[in-house]
């Protein structure tokens, strides 16, 4: 099972904590990935807000690859972030990690937002596939104000590779997670935090649910909605679909995946609404053991659990600071300053939600009080 | 030239018993001659018989062996093939002293001489492949263990229901925000179509007229008890031929779902019972096919058709009641698709479900794709060649049709293509627990990708003790003399079935169902919802087996 720890803070912070948070779960992780997501950037890239970064490794030649299509396209690169590396046993050297921000083709630059997004993503997938058959590309997320890391090691060990400590990457919201390798190889894509156009969540467990819930998505006719070389990708691209493309609230997301039952529908005063969701949505129910992480693109951070609960989660912090974990040692790590008795361990019917800028924390219940 | 002795010594045109499916194996010295097995059996296979013969006695002081002539009394087969003896064996149930039973002769030559008058036989019953079915090769083989623990089937909470209706996607939903909520736009005038929710096995449609009123009326009470008592909401159709109209008029109808077939039986009297029918029925099935019979019609024979059914149907008493292969007055699939399944939805106010029922075939894909762009069908129903039927040539039952796996399968990854497969629920039938393994083969299909299974030939064997199985055995559903009184009209013999008891028993199975695919889907992880589609859980031991079905191998 693998361990999860995301911080969102009013102040900028490295994502060592976030990796000292993890090490502290070491039990939970058998070493086998890292993925790191950050957002609202600090550092060299506080002046970059409005400009797509694009993330992720290449070889040699996938850069001569990625280079060749990004000018085609028009992309012009005007930072390019490359991490320290530090040779550490047991971790395998790529040639070339990044985080590169580009500014937009010229015809591109007064387009819409959305419109923005779906090209930047088209972007991606395209390099993907391109270096998909050779491994030469392997690409994370081109988003604005977004950086995405991730390789196969233990989480430690990496963040030394890296060079975290002393590197000044930083941001206001940051997710890892320390894998736990379990019914599938250990593939790079496979590594959490998911992320698509400002939406990105994280899980500890396995969904069994997760072929119907692939196959719904695909037929969905989105492009974004491929890959899953992780059972678990699946619950950022439902997060997508409920809230970009259906423009749902974000509390129906937790309705969506875990449904409530007729007789408690009845209770809600959007029993009609709701209704026609749990049939409609009945396929993007989730049923295995999993405890869900995720951002959306405001900065809202949010946990929540299966109906069974099977899976650990705790939610606490100061103003200012809140960690979701999915150990409490982790939170410990992390804020050891706050009152201990506000942490919120999430129950079946609950979704803890955090305000942009960690401002306030809520338990939304899926039952009316 | 005339024999010398008298005798007739030509016996051409005779057959042996050895010809016949089945021989009576009679014991002299147990049987007491009581006449009970001749009395029941069925098609008058046997019959007593007097007969003078040379025997050998022993008596006296010192017994010494003498043969003497005598007049004795046994029970003897009759080798007349109009009078073959299924292998029901009532007469064995009714033997007091073990004396008689019938035994298979698998050297039988039956089927080339049961076509006497130029008319091919008939049967009713099951098809005659008593082979595994793909079905029952299937296992579940992504079991929870550590990563993702298995659930409780006994402790957590399961959600074994299903739809039938369409359901619209979500991009279709005529929903708004309001204070970070969502609510349902009424000024859309968007039509959102009825859904019922179900437990995902149903009976099957078995005609008020083909089954007695003993045998309909358990399951009817068994059905209302499942619902009302139990909480477990199975629906059962009634297959052609109508609806006693006091039970129209009831509240129970919700439980049932009318069917309309090309006889249009019965439907005079639903039409006219329409303005006093305080509850709707639960869906409207339109047959276009049934899965034994493929591209057949259907048959109530004359003398079936008693003062009650022909009241019902609207119809003259003891009249062959034919219902033609094809809906008489459409003559195109567009036709018969938007029109009847249109106009039933209108006679209902659009707040039924209307979905059409077909027989497995190659074609189902192009019905299936004709439904998915008609906003108002409520599902499609395919019945697979494995199911049973109460009259039917022996050779369309035993070679027409094709199995439901595949076809349930090809049609369910047709709609995941057009991202319709939540939209239009697919009901597999046909074949389901011919082996026993009812909610095994309703998993299996479910996993393939039906919403809901229907089941008639396993609810009427479970429930009323039918005698037949899928080697011929009885299968005189067609003849209205079953000895068990499930499918005949004849007062001397629907009386010896309880309804009672059929009730009982009816509940008993969905129940014992119910447990059961708690037991399947416990392990794999699965509660909330039904796993439909979930086809990573199933293997099968054939490699192109599995590359048809697109599951995967395992041995």
């Amino acid at each position: 099972m693998c361990r999860l720890a995301a911080i969102t803070s009013s102040e900028y912070f490295s994502p060592i904590e976030n990796i000292l948070a993890l090490e502290t779960m070491k039990e939970g992780h058998d070493g086998s990935g890292l993925g790191l997501t950050l957002k609202n950037l600090g550092g060299e890239f506080k002046e970059l807000k409005k400009y797509p970064i694009l993330s992720g490794i290449c070889s040699r030649k996938g850069k001569e690859i990625l280079d060749d299509y990004m000018k085609q396209l028009g992309f012009k690169l005007i930072h390019e972030w490359m991490p320290k590396i530090k040779p550490v046993r047991g971790v395998i050297r790529r040639d070339y990690y990044f985080a590169r921000v580009y500014d937009y083709p010229e015809d591109w630059k007064n387009k819409s937002d959305r419109e923005k997004e779906d090209f930047l993503m088209n972007t991606r997938i395209t390099l993907r596939k391109m270096g998909e058959a050779d491994e030469s590309i392997f690409v994370f997320s081109f988003y604005p104000d977004i950086v995405t890391l991730k390789e196969v090691g233990d989480p430690l060990e990496l963040a030394e590779f890296f060079g975290l400590d002393k590197d000044n990457l930083e941001a206001k919201i940051i997710f890892a997670q320390g894998r736990q390798n379990t019914n599938y190889q250990i593939y790079l894509y496979a590594c959490h935090p998911f992320f698509i156009q400002g939406y990105c969540t994280m899980t500890n467990g396995e969904n069994t649910a997760f072929v119907p819930i692939r196959e719904f998505l695909m037929s969905r006719g989105f492009p974004g909605y491929m890959g899953y070389n992780s059972d678990s990708e699946v619950f950022c691209h439902i997060l997508h679909y409920s809230a970009r493309q259906l423009g749902f609230p974000l509390t129906y997301y937790k309705d969506i995946i875990t449904p409530l039952k007729w007789e408690e529908i009845e209770q809600r005063p959007d029993r009609e609404a709701l209704s026609l969701l749990k049939m409609s949505l009945r396929p993007l129910c989730i049923d295995g053991p999993n405890m869900v992480i995720g951002f959306t693109p405001d900065g809202t951070c949010f946990m929540v659990q299966d109906a069974k609960k099977l899976r650990p989660g705790v939610v606490g912090g100061v103003k200012g600071k809140y960690a979701l974990m999915s150990e409490l040692c982790g939170l410990d790590k992390v804020i050891p300053e706050r009152d201990r008795l506000k942490d919120i361990y999430p129950m079946k019917y609950d979704m803890v939600i955090v305000s942009p800028g960690a401002k306030k924390v809520k338990v939304w219940n899926q039952l009316p009080a | 030239m005339e024999p010398a002795t008298g005798l007739k010594l030509d016996f051409n045109h005779k057959l042996t018993l050895k010809e016949f499916p089945y021989i009576i194996r009679w014991r002299e010295d147990r049987c007491k001659r009581c006449g009970q097995c001749t009395a029941v059996c069925p098609q008058g296979a046997i019959r007593p018989a007097v007969k003078y013969m040379r025997v050998i006695e022993s008596s006296g002081e010192t017994p010494k062996p003498r043969p003497v002539r005598r007049i004795i009394h046994v029970i003897e087969q009759v080798n007349d093939i109009e009078h073959y003896c299924t292998g029901c064996a009532i007469c064995s149930l009714v033997c007091p002293n073990n004396a008689i039973e019938p035994e298979y002769n698998p050297q039988n030559k039956f089927l080339f001489y049961k076509n006497r008058g130029g008319e091919g036989y008939k049967r009713g019953g099951r098809r005659n492949d008593p082979g595994v079915s793909t079905l029952d090769r299937l296992k579940f083989t992504r079991i929870s263990m550590l990563t993702d623990p298995a659930l409780d089937a006994a402790r957590h909470e399961f959600r074994l229901r299903s739809y039938i209706g369409r359901i619209l996607p979500p991009e279709e939903l005529p929903l708004k925000v309001e204070d970070g909520r969502l609510v349902v736009d009424k000024s859309s005038g968007k039509f959102i179509p009825p859904v019922r929710e179900i437990f995902p096995i149903m009976i099957g449609s078995m005609s008020i007229g083909a089954l007695s009123p003993t045998m309909w009326e358990g399951l009817a009470m068994g059905v209302a008890y499942l619902n009302e008592v139990e909480g477990i909401p199975v629906v059962m159709c009634s297959g052609e031929g109508g609806f006693p109209p006091r039970l129209l008029k009831s509240r129970y109808v919700k439980y049932f779902i009318l069917q309309i077939a090309s006889g249009y039986f019965g439907w005079d009297s639903i039409i006219h019972t329409l303005p006093y029918m305080q509850e709707d029925p639960a869906a409207i099935e339109i047959k276009y096919g049934q899965g034994a019979k493929p591209g057949d019609g259907g048959l109530l024979m004359a003398p079936k058709v008693i003062k009650l059914i022909a009241e019902i149907r609207g119809v003259p008493q003891y009249v062959d009641l034919p219902s033609p292969p094809t809906h008489q007055t459409k003559y195109s699939i567009e036709e018969s698709v938007m029109k009847m399944i249109q106009s039933m939805s209108m006679a209902f106010g659009f707040r039924v479900p209307v979905y059409p029922k077909i027989s497995g075939t190659r074609t189902a894909k192009a019905v299936l794709n004709n439904l998915a762009r008609n906003p108002y069908a409520a599902a499609l129903c395919i019945d697979g060649e494995d199911g049973g039927t109460g009259a039917a040539y022996n050779v369309s039952l035993d070679k027409m049709g094709h199995p439901i796996a595949s076809n349930i399968r090809e049609c369910y990854l047709d709609l995941v293509k057009q991202g319709k497969q939540n939209e239009l629920p697919l009901i597999a039938a046909g074949g389901i627990g011919k082996k026993g393994n009812l909610a095994a083969n309703a998993a299996a299909l479910i996993m393939l990708g039906a919403s809901a299974v229907a089941v008639g030939k396993y609810i009427m064997q479970a429930t009323a003790d039918c005698l037949g199985d899928e080697y011929n055995r009885c299968n005189i559903c067609n003849t209205g003399k079953c000895p068990r009184g499930i499918t005949t009209q004849d007062p001397k013999l629907y009386r010896r079935l309880d309804p009672d008891k059929v009730a009982e028993r009816l509940v008993e199975v969905f129940k014992a169902a119910d447990v059961e695919l708690r037991k399947i889907f416990a392990p794999m992880g699965r509660s909330t919802e039904l796993p439909i589609g979930m086809s990573d859980g199933l293997s099968i031991d054939d490699k192109a087996m599995a590359e048809r079905l697109e599951i995967s191998y395992a041995c």
